[in-house]
């Protein structure tokens, strides 16, 4: 089972470059590191991504067998299924810049 | 107390060694050096447990993926993929890229028990592997949390009695890279793969087992195209119960050195003898022997191969190769620089178990001494251990070299596993050699202690006596000629007596002859006394008479008297 939160596509204003990004959250029902990963998340969405990217968050208590097409052992991982390669972060994602190195988009911040 | 319980594995020779197996319902750590086949010991674990016990398995693997897995063990006859396919077997390949991922805050490796928990209830798995778990310290920094969750990992797979194999590298210094000896009590078995003289040798060692008695010794164990199969260790206690039966030895004239009746069943026998001295002969004819009971035998020769075996025995007069037909004698042949002692070893008890002789020949064990005595003579002590219990007769050709005195100390070490101890020598006399045996031991019979001279020809073998005399042993051409010395001095001899017997007879009839003339002299004697009494008593009468006819002349008036007396007196007057 999927909780979809939701895709918030709005078209980027400031530049046409601004790339697409697909995430994917893997938690442990409602652990305390899977609610702070997700929180922090959606910040962090909403700080950086500018609305280009979708989110999918994937609770393995309800679907285990979706663990391993994304090689999923730490919990709680975010998967960057696009742009490829894949990327992954694993933790709470309590630090915005680590995460911001992680899902390699820096260069596009670095660009605006 | 409870028993611990255990889970048979199913690996050759590994439940005999631990007693019944792996600790049930809790997890193992094999752990060895690459190559070492731990891996191997893991896979053949679940899946004899799938396949004959009836446990199904779960393998999360690390290192390889599962396609690399499925054809890795294909060649061992593992059919990986048709057991997954039939519900009894769950793969997971977990995939780590240190290089994709990176961390920020904390985590832990849930993930990790999901997937696991997972795979188990798939199958309802009573049996897990984790090759190599080791793995995740180089996907994940935080070694703190590692161990953490390694330490709820063992926790979780005990909560749920499943009975789990830990494969872990070998470290420095320690058993395992990481230490997980650490987090796992109950059972640890290390397994060592050693090159010594470019020859191989594998050995597993059960390092600790707790709750259970275990041999803690190096046992050597092999791989090959039908998995993993563990040495037994040799027999603690000595405790195999002995037959008293005998069996022939193949040679007529040395079952009568052996109380007529040959060796006992489930003996053990060494014949040692320098080269050329007629050892494969002799184990060639106990074979055949064997065979000809209608009794199964493995032979394995490590100088020749069977068809040149059989070839010379031909000469002879042995006939292997019928029995070899018949399916009763197993003929073996391989170079002893072919692999380790233990592999030779492993390879012989594999083939005492398929082919079920009741008696074997190895054919030289000396060729087997590659390494130190010791290690051959534990070796073999272990064969012995093992077809003693089988009631299999041992039979072992052994070559000393035979320059001086001392080559029948190179046996020594083997002696006391030896109960029959049959010595073949060469005795070079007179520009010939010749063979020479004699019972050095033989275990509760009363063996003959004569030397013997082995003679062989295309009619077979015989054990000739030998002439012992003036601190020599003769044997071949210079026992024929002392035997033909002794025919000539028994003739000279005999021809002596008759002369002295017709030299007593001749004295006899002369004593005889002389007796005779004694007794004739004496009858002419005695014939001659009684004619002289005789003619003394007619003189006398004569006498009588004349002085009675002078009394009758002087008193002629008594005349009448004397006549009416004497009658015949008167008619003499008369007349």
């Amino acid at each position: 089972m999927r909780a979809n939160s939701g895709t918030k596509s709005k078209k980027s204003a400031r530049n046409g470059h601004a790339r697409y990004v697909e995430l994917r959250l893997y938690v442990a029902g409602q652990s305390p590191k899977s609610l702070a990963a997700l929180a922090n998340l959606k910040k962090f969405c909403a700080e950086h991504l500018d609305g280009q990217y979708k989110l999918q968050v994937i609770d393995l208590v309800k679907t285990p067998q979706l663990a391993q097409n994304d090689q999923i052992l730490a919990i709680p991982t975010l998967v960057r299924k696009l742009p490829v390669p894949i990327r992954k972060i694993i933790g709470d994602l309590s630090d915005s810049a680590r995460v911001l190195v992680g899902l390699d988009l820096r260069d596009k911040e670095g660009a605006q | 107390m409870a028993r611990l319980e255990k889970s048979l594995t199913g690996i050759a020779g590994f439940d005999e060694v631990t007693n019944g197996g792996l600790p049930k319902g809790r997890p193992t750590i094999v752990c060895g050096g690459p190559g070492c086949g731990k891996s191997m010991f893991a896979l053949e674990f679940l899946v004899r447990g799938a396949t004959e016990f009836g446990e199904p398995g779960v393998l999360l693997t690390f290192e390889e993926t599962g396609e690399e897995m499925t054809k890795n063990v294909a060649s061992l006859g593992f059919d990986l993929k048709g057991l997954a396919s039939r519900g009894k077997l769950a793969v997971d390949y977990v995939r780590i890229e240190p290089s994709e991922i990176e961390e920020t805050g904390e985590y832990d490796l849930e993930g990790l028990f999901i997937r696991l928990q997972h795979a188990v209830e798939s199958v309802g798995a009573k049996r897990v592997v984790l090759d190599t778990i080791e793995a995740i310290f180089s996907g994940f920094s935080n070694t703190g949390m590692l161990r953490g969750e390694i330490r709820r990992l063992f926790r979780w797979l005990k909560d749920r009695g499943l009975t789990t194999v830990v494969t872990a590298e070998k470290g420095e210094g320690s058993l395992t890279r990481y230490g997980l000896e650490e987090y796992v009590s109950d059972c640890v078995i290390f397994l060592d793969h050693r090159v010594t003289d470019q020859i191989s040798t594998r050995r597993l060692r059960v390092v600790k087992y707790r709750g259970s008695s275990h041999n803690a010794d190096e046992i050597p164990f092999l791989i090959d195209d039908r998995g993993f199969s563990v040495l037994p260790s040799s027999a603690m206690k000595l405790d195999h119960i002995v037959s008293s039966e005998r069996v022939s030895t193949g040679v007529a004239d040395l079952d009568v050195m052996l109380e007529g009746k040959g060796f006992f069943r489930g003996s053990s026998i060494l014949v040692s003898g320098t080269a050329g001295s007629g050892k494969s002969t002799l184990a060639a004819l106990f074979a055949e022997q064997t065979c000809r009971r209608g009794q199964r035998c493995l032979y394995v020769a490590f100088e020749e191969s069977a068809s040149q075996a059989m070839r010379n025995m031909r000469s002879v007069g042995i006939d292997l190769e019928r029995h070899a037909k018949r399916g009763l004698l197993r003929f073996e042949a391989w170079r002893p620089t072919q692999s380790g002692l233990e592999m030779h070893l492993l390879r012989i008890h594999k083939m005492v178990l398929e082919h079920k002789p009741q008696a074997v020949v190895l054919d030289p064990i000396t060729n087997l001494l590659m390494g130190s005595q010791q290690e051959l003579h534990s070796m073999l002590m272990r064969l012995i251990d093992f077809l003693k219990r089988e009631k299999i007769t041992a039979f072992f050709t052994s070559l000393t070299n035979g320059r001086n005195k001392e080559f029948e100390q190179t046996d020594a070490g083997i002696s006391s596993l030896i109960d029959t101890w049959i010595f073949l020598r060469d005795v070079e006399l007179n520009g010939e050699r010749n063979r020479c045996v004699y019972v050095l031991k033989s275990r509760g019979m009363a063996h003959s202690n004569q030397v013997r001279e082995f003679v062989m020809s295309k009619a077979g073998v015989r054990l000739l006596p030998v002439y012992v005399g003036s601190g020599t042993v003769l044997t071949g051409a210079a026992r024929l000629a002392q035997e033909a010395s002794e025919k000539a001095e028994n003739r000279i001899r005999q021809q002596t007596t008759e002369e002295q017997r017709r030299l007593l007879e001749g004295k006899r009839k002369a004593l005889d002859a002389q007796i005779e003339a004694l007794r004739s002299e004496f009858a002419q004697e005695e014939a001659r006394v009684t004619l002289v009494s005789r003619h003394e008593e007619d003189r006398e009468r004569e006498l009588e008479r004349d002085t009675l006819k002078m009394g009758n002349f002087r008193k002629g008036a008594r005349q009448a008297k004397i006549s009416s007396r004497n009658g015949k007196v008167g008619l003499e007057n008369e007349g």
